[in-house]
């Protein structure tokens, strides 16, 4: 583990999650959740863990920003928080 | 002071809180169900993110033996320890899971109520459940 790398990935992870739930637009919230989640998949191939890395890839950053974005697609954009 | 070196060195755990904390006011705060949705994964993650921080360790490689098949003793101390690994790999899959049930039942409640935000979904059932109540007496 190489400290400086994590302390940058660990304060990028929380400032796109603090920017995920506080934005206004729904599908920009998505997109932002998927640059957390990458985030974090970079942040546990530092952390050595490369086989968590690959689901968090795959799952976290690919099919949970797909679903988000449709499910967006067939309800609303508009929020008011 | 060596306590406030202590408590600096573990920025990962301070990581950790602080996303949970993100989530968990994402989830109580928010009025909107898909915000509420996307804090719950994000507690999630960073529930992931506190296991895979209890196995790292400095001066270490990943766990995969580098003589498999000699008669070298293995020393457990030069691998990182991967069982929190495994199982934080299960979870990863139920996360996903999870965000795929509250999804549809949240385009379930789209499709009945035609909204998203939690208080007009309110206003909506109380609505439903006594049509003849005035617009007025709502709030009581």
């Amino acid at each position: 583990m190489i400290w400086p790398i994590d302390i940058i990935i660990i304060s990028f992870v929380v400032i796109c999650g603090i920017a995920a739930i506080s934005v206004k637009d729904l599908l920009s919230s998505a997109i932002l959740f998927g640059a957390y989640s990458f985030m974090m998949c970079l942040l546990w191939a530092v952390m050595g863990a490369v086989d968590v890395a690959f689901t968090e890839a795959t799952v976290g950053a690919g099919v949970s920003t797909v679903f988000f974005v449709a499910a967006i697609f067939r309800t609303s954009r508009r929020t008011r928080d | 002071m060596d306590v406030l070196g202590y408590i600096i060195s573990k920025y990962n755990y301070w990581g950790f809180v602080l996303l949970m904390m993100v989530g968990m006011y994402a989830m109580i705060v928010k009025n909107n169900l898909m915000k509420k949705i996307l804090g719950m994964n994000i507690l999630q993650t960073a529930i992931i993110l506190f296991f895979v921080s209890t196995s790292a360790k400095t001066k270490a490689t990943l766990p995969i033996l580098e003589h498999g098949h000699g008669d070298h003793a293995i020393h457990a101390v030069d691998y990182i320890n991967p069982l929190p690994h495994v199982l934080m790999l299960t979870a990863i899959v139920v996360s996903v899971a999870t965000l795929g049930v509250a999804l549809a039942l949240a385009l379930k409640v789209y499709k009945e109520y035609g909204t998203l935000e939690e208080d007009e979904i309110f206003e909506a059932q109380k609505k439903k459940l006594n049509p003849e109540m005035q617009e007025g007496e709502v709030n009581s």
